[in-house]
């Protein structure tokens, strides 16, 4: 048996990962807020301090000592703006937004306690010390005007009781809504509730009936700060709710002053339940969320895989009793069973492939820290525009997505948005835009990494192509203006002679770009001198299921992604042509390179030439067909490793299960694509159309 | 027999601490709730030998739970300890008036809840059910 405490220890990082998550997540909203000269939202500063305060209790309880110091010091700090004790400012935002590096590097130390990490903590708990606070004025108590009751008093916290006094003095009324809740239920109710009062009020606290309540119901009195007019909200509320009562001002009503202790009648004639089984409602959990490791969420989809070879084998068995008359009434019913079994086994992976979609937010909120500190570096100003944070995506792809998107986010500020005495002169706003903007397009997730800035210089990327050798002199004169804007993901070329730290760090838009690929991505890009440029990824939504053309080649059946594949055209022998060596023919007026896939595999082709297919695919900005020999159709197909041993296989990314006893190789088609144009030799990358 | 406790914390990483440190020594019965609702739930059908509960936490928070429990019968027999920090300071003083029996600041030690779980308790005999 593993040691209990080893267990407590990951839940405890687990958790401090999903505050930090949060914690940026909320700060990007705080910031936004902020830019616009909003002023904040109270619930959403709330959050912070709590995230924080969380973090810090578990910290010093798990011995990550350097977490619990950073963490006192930001819990102080927002007390204070929750207290209305600071207001917000880029001070505050700065060393704010800098936790967000330091949490995570700390949490991620061998040793929680590292003694050199001292010094930098010291500095930055400091500057956090040096956020002065102002006291804000006050002018008497609000809270002795109205009749709440010594017995709410003395159970709301601080924090609760802050909340309404700034109530009333945005000029809400106070009232108490009484309701009995069924307590198996309690969470849906409360949630209603909680929709209901959303935009108008203010829910200051749930107080729970001072008398008990029973075993299956409880009466809550919820202290409600609104600016809905009471009639309005007794329609909102009565009925479904139970009672709403204003708490008057002292010195109209003093005598009506409502004892909270009081059962209302109907809470009353509710009979005692018989107590046969007490622990019985008490082991119904009210948090309905778990954390589960994505491991095992991709075990459930390899059981899915079996499930549906389970079904396959069935039906083989069927097949053999088919001729068979006197079986025809069972086959009959088999078959409807087996159709019943394929729709909840799609319904299952569908639910599945659900759990495992997070919001690209994850990622995002990462980023306005970093465009921060970038800008203040590069002594720009730069406004981050995000849309779309809510769109969903696999887990494991956000994740993998976060350094590729943050070099381009870099790159669009430091290489980008101009300085803002030359956009000045250039007659642009001082603050320069950048645009993330995310959104599902079929069965992909394009993202946008936009910006307003200087825009890319083609010619500038061809000379610096030629001039390190990657080019000759006469071949890029033949480049298409676009083409000279791809040359910015070839490898080794760099547009500045020295390569600054941001946009740097050993990592170009070669990398970038593979690693798009990786993910069955393509990236593609657009610029304007002036204007500024456009970096689109696109991305399967999940890595586990793949929308997949099915063709065949020499008799065996493959599986091409159809992210990759832009149309199906028929192969007609005669117009091929051979151009320097390679085999290519015109689609509508543009010269198309052409892989005969039967040939690279070394297969025998099973169909005549002329009933074949030119399936073209697109990556990136670049078109190759692969000629394959029959089309079967579009299939969603679970993908499977092929495992260790053959994981040096170039040119597949794995098996597809489809369903009729039929395996299918998955082509990979950014390595046929790298193949195909780089070869060997890789240097030409910068293939042209003649 | 086993003593009977909730915790009552909306962080996991604390509630785990908890169960692992009280039911590791074979001492205790852990039950959890994450939120003020779901304590609720379970005060309403169990009696608890000890109750241990966060002050801050949203919705319904620490002290409301011990002004509830004042009141109810099931849990008369129940020692009720407060969790707080530095900053909720006040906090903890108005949980001495609803009744709490202890406290205990974050962030604290294995021992240290050990202790407190023990001095707080009579022994399992005389503790009225």
């Amino acid at each position: 048996m593993s040691d209990p405490r080893d267990n407590v220890q990951q839940e405890f990082l687990a958790e401090a990962q999903e505050l930090v998550e949060a914690l940026s997540r909320d700060l990007l909203l705080l910031d936004e807020a902020h830019q616009r000269g909003e002023r904040a939202d109270s619930a959403l500063i709330n959050e912070i301090f709590r995230s924080v305060h969380t973090l810090k209790g578990i910290a010093g309880m798990f011995g990550y000592k350097h977490v619990g110091t950073i963490a006192h010091a930001l819990e102080d700090l927002l007390d204070d703006l929750r207290l209305g004790r600071t207001s917000i400012g880029d001070p505050l935002l700065d060393v704010l937004f800098d936790s967000i590096e330091r949490f995570q590097r700390l949490l991620a130390l061998e040793d929680p306690q590292a003694p050199e990490e001292g010094p930098g903590v010291e500095a930055y708990v400091a500057a956090v010390r040096s956020i002065g606070t102002s006291p804000a004025e006050e002018e008497g108590d609000p809270l002795d005007q109205y009749a709440i009751g010594a017995a709410v008093l003395s159970v709301l916290t601080e924090y609760e009781e802050h909340r309404l006094r700034a109530c009333i003095r945005e000029g809400m009324q106070l009232y108490r809504l009484r309701a009995t809740f069924d307590l198996t239920a309690i969470d849906d109710s409360i949630e209603t509730l909680r929709d209901l009062v959303q935009d108008d009020a203010e829910i200051i606290t749930y107080l729970p009936s001072l008398e008990g309540g029973d075993d299956e119901s409880i009466e809550l009195v919820v202290l409600l700060a609104s600016r809905v007019p009471e009639p309005e909200l007794k329609t909102h509320f009565e009925g479904q709710y139970g009672s709403v009562e204003a708490i008057e001002e002292q010195t109209h009503l003093p005598t009506l002053q409502p004892s909270l202790t009081s059962i209302p009648a109907d809470a009353q004639s509710t009979s005692p339940q018989p107590d046969g089984d007490p622990g019985h409602a008490s082991l119904r959990s009210v948090a309905e969320s778990v954390r589960v490791d994505i491991r095992k969420l991709d075990d459930l989809m390899n059981v899915v895989g079996e499930l549906a070879l389970v079904r396959s084998a069935i039906g083989r068995v069927t097949e053999r009793f088919s001729g068979d008359p006197k079986h025809r009434q069972s086959l009959r019913e088999l078959d409807r069973v087996g159709h019943g079994f394929e729709r909840q086994l799609a319904e299952l992976r569908t639910r599945i492939l659900d759990v495992r979609m997070v919001p690209l937010g994850q990622v995002f909120g990462k980023f306005a820290r970093i465009v921060r500190q970038a800008a203040r570096e590069r002594d720009k100003q730069v406004r981050l525009v995000v849309t779309g944070a809510n769109t969903e995506m696999d887990k494991l792809i956000v994740e993998e997505l976060a350094d590729p998107l943050m070099h381009l986010v870099r790159n669009a500020i430091d290489h980008g948005i101009e300085p803002v005495s030359m956009r000045e002169s250039l007659a642009k706003p001082a603050e320069g835009t950048l645009a993330l903007n995310a959104y599902h397009k079929g069965s992909n997730v394009v993202i946008e990494i936009e910006d307003d800035g200087g825009g890319m210089d083609a010619h500038k990327l061809r000379q610096a192509a030629v001039s390190q050798g990657l080019l000759t002199a006469e071949a890029s004169h033949e480049l298409t203006r676009q083409e000279m804007l791809n040359l910015v993901f070839v490898p080794g070329l760099s547009t500045r002679s020295e390569v600054t730290d941001m946009s740097g760090r050993g990592v170009g838009m070669d990398v970038v770009k593979t690693n798009i690929l990786r993910m069955g991505g393509m990236l593609s890009i657009a610029s304007e001198r002036g204007i500024g440029t456009k970096i689109t990824v696109t991305l399967p939504i999940t890595l586990a299921i793949i929308r997949a053309l099915i063709v065949t080649i020499g008799s065996r059946t493959f599986a091409l992604p159809i992210t990759a594949v832009r149309e199906a055209i028929p192969y007609v022998p005669k117009d091929v042509r051979t151009i320097e060596g390679r085999e290519v023919i015109t689609m509508r007026g543009e010269t198309l390179p052409i892989c005969d896939l039967a040939r690279l595999f070394g297969f025998r082709r099973a169909t005549p030439d002329d009933s074949r297919f030119v399936v073209v695919g697109s990556m990136g900005n670049r078109d190759l067909g692969f000629v394959v020999d029959e089309l079967v159709g579009q299939e969603d197909v679970i993908t499977k490793s092929l495992g260790q041993s053959l994981s040096s296989v170039r040119g597949f990314a794995g098996a597809a299960d489809l369903g009729d006893q039929n395996l299918a190789l998955v082509l990979d088609a950014p390595a046929l694509f790298t193949e195909y144009f780089e070869g060997p030799d890789g240097l030409s990358a910068v293939e042209r159309r003649p | 027999m086993a003593f009977h406790i909730l915790i009552v914390d909306d962080s996991s990483a604390v509630r785990a601490f908890v169960r692992a440190t009280l039911e590791d020594a074979d001492f205790a019965r852990v039950e959890e709730a994450e939120t003020g609702f779901e304590a609720l739930q379970l005060l309403a059908s169990n009696a608890f030998d000890v109750v241990i509960v966060d002050v801050n936490m949203p919705d319904i928070n620490g002290l409301e739970l011990l002004a509830f429990m004042k009141k109810s019968p099931r849990q008369q027999g129940a020692r009720k300890i407060l969790i707080s920090t530095q900053v909720d300071g006040s906090d903890a003083e108005r949980g001495a008036d609803l009744g709490a029996d202890a406290f205990l600041e974050k962030p604290f030690e294995v021992d240290e809840l050990r202790t407190l779980i023990r001095s707080s308790l009579t022994p399992v005999e005389e503790v009225s059910r």
